[in-house]
């Protein structure tokens, strides 16, 4: 496999599972130009009349929608580690005997490694998306056929529009949907919130089917999924476990060390003034990015600030935010908990939102670079702010990227982590693997101390008089080294063998993983 | 030389962290084998396997199968695991394996420093000890008394040695909890030659038992050449004890507080502990007199309901109301409710500057009376100014350099 260096100065393919391949050539500096991919016509005079598009079961829908070897199938990660429709679907298509699947989901969990029997005998070629946990190790051991592709959500969306991945069959798992395929997320036994990561999914893939186990009289209202994209609809007992699905409540973290961590995040959005009427920030699900929320609530409430607007994914510390009149809104991309669920279904000012309003490379303009902060986690941080999310110190894979990569593009992009887990340093001199450009990442929060970008200088002068512990990035590190007992020692890769590559959000290559070495 | 065969230290399971398990099997042939697992075997895997060889030839283990379970243990804690697998091997063995002694914990401190938090750690509990200083609390316990297993003592005493060898205090002041006299006297040959700087003596029922433990503390201190000062901070948690206080308070010279324990001390008397306390309240007041009037700090019992920061923020304000300088704290998100409500007013803040301000107005003018106004002010009342003054500043509620202000 021939490597060059791209302008991160990492080693990457030129060419992946057949498919020529542009290295990462610097932050925003790749456009590409021409048309979008585009969906094939279809007439309304070749679907029921009547509106019902119900077929007997989900091998008919495969059937009918032409599966054969070496197709690209996508499904949706709504349902996180409660999902059932993805593991029957690879049950069907292995039963089918059909080969050399290209798995496109929006992200895998847990629940999923029942699908390395798959990827093992060659149902699965390889899958591009997210590899986690055991699939993770399974692709980190060099066992997949293929080459891993990692997208952040908006990635994938670029993926799809600039004909990078071209999907044959999606397959949409909907927790209330009607016979003609209008489908939503907010409502029936596996309510899950929105829908949008299967949005482009519907939009652009050759075959649509709708899977869902709450189908009510036409019209489904409102929907998140339109029936006009959709082929065919199936009717099963269950689409998903709810108590994985969702959390039933979202609990902040318990550890002193990460309650001090968020405590400084609230007073660092305070002191460095971007706390104001009006503001903007997105928090993630992490137990420590969640927990910087009620502290955050007390400081507004002392200076009767509002925002306008906070990001999702959301929980029942935002709602309570949007509740309690703290903001004007919520954008949500998916919803971690019952309460979450609740208010989007329920709630005008909780507004469901997709990869193409929030983070498309390719849309005319995006969310991210809009919100004033974004509060994220990482794996490792590098002395130059670059970070890594895919993969462990030890080389291999554990998560997906997520929105992690479009969120960078927020005004103050915050990480929130610990400066070492048990004995693992988590900042580094190099980065395992390169997931988001140091460039786009302002300021480290650990409990040891507040680093800043030193391209921050605004940054750096609006915290000067402030109490917290702002310190250079290397003198934590030395610190947390001189802890742990040494510079830890870096992972035994073979660097001939890539079992994935990394993509940036605007579909160039960024960064490779490599095998793990025993 | 072989007392016993087989040995084992530390602990093992799925659930546990920044630990490790240790077993030794000594052989009679086939030197040192090595059995390894460990959570960070990729990062720190070489330096694990050089640490307990080292060990090895340094306790002069020749053939012996070495079983290590690490669940990301760091150095101090794996040395301490191994030294006991070795001394529970060999029981008579002096030999002590001592990493080295961090720069950052070569301070002193004073016997009238601020004691407002003292944070307890069970004493065999590795994980919790190296943020601790992070949360900023007056004083860090290491406890080798009650939170400590009865079989686990002699894991406590070296874990706590290396502890306050090797982990970063950041400025906190360094304690110890030791047993109960006479068990107590024993701990402090681990803790007297490395820098402890308060030593708490728990159910403290009279002066001999202060005065035991100094006796102890001044052997130890001559034998390692030991300059500083080490101060005693006996706990009262018995009728008897609280009979006895101010005899206890001033049995030495190196008392610098006196605590008050109550769940043990409410046992005692036959009751239960209540939220309002009338029970403990006779038992508080004589505490605080009787340290006051051998001089040095009343300090309160804990506060054990971590979940619940408006009942520790009433606690405190009692606690002050009595007389108390300090509380015990055993949740480092109880440090910050503490120090705000033991946070002088900002009438108290006025007062005190004026009263501070009068004082060195009269020194200057070479006056042997302070008066403010027509008011006489005694020097008591113008030392606890400038510690109002002092515990002001430390909670950002005043300039230090408030007289340039004025």
């Amino acid at each position: 496999m021939k490597l060059v260096k791209n302008a991160a100065d990492r080693l990457v393919p030129s060419e992946v599972n057949g498919q020529e391949q542009i290295p990462f050539k610097g932050v925003n500096k790749h456009k590409p130009t021409g048309y979008k991919a585009k969906p094939p016509i279809r007439s309304c005079v070749d679907y029921p009349w009547d509106g019902n598009k119900l077929v007997k079961d989900l091998k008919s829908a495969l059937k009918k929608s032409g599966i054969k070897d070496g197709m690209t199938i996508s499904t949706h990660h709504h349902f996180r580690n409660g999902d059932y429709v993805t593991n029957m679907l690879f049950d069907i298509i292995h039963e089918m005997g059909i080969k050399n699947i290209r798995w496109f989901p929006s992200a895998s969990f847990p629940v999923h490694q029942h699908l390395i029997k798959y990827l093992e005998d060659g149902t699965i070629h390889h899958i591009e998306g997210s590899m986690n946990g055991p699939l993770g190790k399974f692709t980190s051991e060099g066992k997949m056929k293929g080459i891993g592709v990692l997208r952040s959500h908006g990635g994938r969306y670029q993926a799809v529009q600039d004909g990078e991945v071209n999907i044959d069959i999606a397959v949409i798992a909907a927790p209330t949907a009607d016979a003609f395929g209008n489908a939503t997320g907010d409502r029936g036994p596996a309510a899950c919130g929105p829908l949008g990561f299967a949005l482009v999914d519907s939009e652009y893939a050759d075959k649509v089917i709708v899977v869902t186990d709450n189908l009510v009289p036409f019209p489904c209202y409102p929907w998140m999924i339109q029936g006009n994209n959709v082929d065919f609809v199936v009717k099963v007992d269950s689409i998903g476990d709810p108590s994985k699905i969702v959390s039933g409540t979202t609990e902040i973290t318990k550890s002193p060390d990460r309650l001090l961590i968020a405590e400084y995040i609230a007073q660092f959005l305070d002191d460095a003034g971007i706390m104001k009427d009006g503001f903007s920030f997105q928090a993630g699900a992490g137990g420590t990015s969640l927990a910087f929320i009620p502290f955050l609530k007390e400081r507004m409430k002392a200076k009767n600030v509002k925002a306008r607007f906070v990001r999702g994914g959301s929980t029942k510390y935002l709602v309570e935010l949007l509740n309690e009149g703290f903001t004007d809104y919520i954008l949500d991309g998916q919803t971690f908990d019952l309460e979450g669920v609740r208010s989007l279904r329920e709630n005008p000012n909780h507004i469901n939102t997709s990869p193409f309003t929030s983070y498309n490379f390719h849309g005319k303009g995006n969310f991210a670079s809009i919100v004033d902060a974004a509060i994220l986690g990482a794996t490792e941080v590098d002395i130059n702010f670059n970070a890594n999310v895919v993969t462990h110190s030890d080389g291999y894979l554990l998560h997906g990227i997520g929105g992690w990569q479009n969120c960078l593009y927020s005004k103050c992009t915050i990480l929130a982590i610990p400066s070492f887990r048990d004995r693992i340093p988590v900042i580094v001199d190099e980065v395992t693997t390169l997931c988001g450009p140091g460039e786009l990442i302002d300021v480290i929060v650990t409990e040891r101390g507040i680093a800043i970008n030193p391209r921050r200088k605004d940054l750096l002068s609006a915290v000067k008089n402030s109490s917290l512990p702002i310190r250079d990035i290397k003198e934590i590190k030395k610190e947390v080294d001189a802890i742990c007992g040494g510079k830890p020692a870096r992972p035994k890769l073979n660097k001939d063998k890539v079992v994935a590559i990394v993509k940036w959000v605007d579909g160039t290559v960024l960064d490779s993983v490599f095998q793990v070495e025993n | 030389m072989k007392e016993s065969i087989k040995s084992s230290a530390g602990k093992r399971g799925d659930n546990i962290r920044s630990d490790c398990y240790i077993e030794i099997q000594l052989k009679d042939s086939g030197g040192i084998k090595l059995d390894l697992k460990s959570k960070v075997e990729v990062m720190y895997g070489e330096s694990i396997k050089e640490l307990i060889f080292e060990m090895s030839k340094f306790f002069n283990l020749k053939n012996a199968k070495i079983v290590c379970e690490d669940y990301g243990a760091l150095p101090f804690v794996i040395a301490a695991r191994f030294e006991l697998a070795v001394k529970r091997l060999f029981p008579g063995s002096k030999k002590e394996f001592l990493l080295p002694f961090l720069k950052q914990n070569e301070y002193s401190t004073t016997k009238d420093r601020l004691r407002r938090t003292r944070l307890y750690l069970p004493g065999n509990e590795p994980k919790f000890f190296i943020n601790a200083g992070l949360h900023s609390p007056d004083g860090i316990i290491l406890d080798l008394e009650d939170s400590v297993a009865p079989t686990e003592k002699d894991a406590a005493q070296l874990l706590v040695r290396n502890a306050l060898r090797s982990v970063d205090f950041y400025g906190a002041e360094r304690m110890v909890r030791i047993n109960q006299l006479p068990k107590g006297l024993n701990d402090l040959k681990y803790i007297v030659p490395h820098n402890v700087h308060v030593i708490l003596i728990p159910k403290c029922e009279s002066a001999e038992q202060v005065k035991a433990v100094e006796k102890e503390v001044d052997k130890l201190k001559k034998q390692h050449n030991i300059k500083s000062e080490i101060y005693f901070m006996p706990i009262i948690e018995s009728a008897l004890g609280v009979i006895k206080s101010y005899e206890i308070a001033s049995a030495s010279k190196n008392n610098c507080a006196l605590a008050i324990g109550l769940e043990d001390y409410t046992a005692d008397i036959g009751t239960q502990r209540t939220n309002e306390g009338r029970e403990s309240i006779f038992a508080r007041q004589m505490l605080v007199n009787a340290a006051r009037a051998a001089g040095i700090q009343p300090i309160d019992t804990v506060f054990s309901d971590v979940a619940d920061m408006e009942g520790l923020r009433q606690s405190v304000i009692e606690a002050k109301s009595l007389g108390f300088e300090g509380k015990g704290c055993i949740h480092p998100r109880q440090i910050p409710v503490v120090h705000q409500a033991f946070a002088p007013t900002s009438d108290e803040i006025e007062k005190a500057k004026k009263i501070v301000l009068a004082f060195e107005e009269a020194e200057k003018k070479g006056l042997g009376v302070v008066a403010l106004g027509s008011k006489m002010i005694d020097p008591p009342v113008v030392k606890r100014a400038i510690r109002t003054i002092d515990l002001a500043i430390k909670n950002n509620l005043l300039n230090k350099n408030w007289k340039e202000k004025q």
